[in-house]
């Protein structure tokens, strides 16, 4: 899919700079009609995401995460792609969480990946040339 | 996000005050690690929590485990957005929520 007039930023892949991943979407969809539970669920998404790429993609030394992102019109929706230069992982083809168990038995592992399926219209995911590439749609 | 605690004896309120995420949840985790000891009934008011991740789930979870052994939790005042994620989650099932 090609994002048509695309914004971008570049960030170190560390957990606190959520708050800026979140500005960024947040500039976004200034413009447009976004319900404010729409905007917490796409907050959601945005998060789990980046924080899995924060906690996971790279070993200790670190390394980026670049966010693209778009408003479509008619309908409209925001598009954003997650690229990471780290280990290749593809979430989609995580287990389910059983969300029946009791909380002694239960393991947090695996909500994040769930609760992005739960909250966006279309997910993707590409590795190419080195990157991990996650591309989520969500209408608006 | 604020965490304001109000402790009377065995008994502990904490109020969440704003985004429980990624970034805000280790401060509610050194409050369930550390604040806990000696509380048989533990209340988390919820009235002006916006937003939960699943960071802040971890947490919560934590201390439902916790406090399972040593008394009894609830929450309450949950926002419509917060209480959705809890129901997505199955957290709903074994969360105590007071209406």
């Amino acid at each position: 899919m090609d994002l048509q007039g695309y914004k971008e930023i570049t960030v170190d892949a560390t957990v606190k700079n959520l708050t800026v991943v979140n500005d960024f979407v947040e500039e976004l969809l200034a413009g447009t009609d976004c319900s404010v539970k729409t905007k917490l669920k796409i907050d959601l998404v945005v998060e789990e995401i980046f924080v899995n790429i924060a906690n996971y993609a790279y070993e200790a030394s670190g390394g980026k995460a670049v966010v693209q992102g778009c408003i479509e019109e008619n309908p409209c929706r925001i598009i954003l792609r997650f690229m990471d230069t780290g280990i290749p992982y593809d979430p989609l083809q995580k287990d389910p969480p059983d969300l029946t168990l009791p909380p002694d038995k239960r393991e947090i592992g695996g909500l994040g990946i769930f609760l992005i399926k739960e909250n966006v219209d279309e997910l993707s995911y590409h590795y190419k040339d080195g990157k991990n590439i996650l591309t989520i749609t969500k209408k608006i | 996000m604020e965490i304001k605690k109000e402790q009377n004896g065995e008994n502990l309120k904490i109020s969440l005050i704003g985004r429980l995420d990624a970034v805000t949840a280790t401060n509610l985790d050194k409050v369930v690690q550390n604040d806990l000891t000696g509380i048989k009934d533990l209340v988390m008011d919820f009235k002006e929590l916006v937003y939960v991740a699943s960071a802040g789930l971890r947490v919560l979870l934590m201390a439902q485990k916790k406090m399972n052994k040593q008394g009894s939790m609830k929450i309450i005042n949950v926002s419509d957005d917060v209480k959705d994620v809890f129901d997505m989650t199955g957290f709903l099932d074994f969360l105590n929520i007071e209406e």
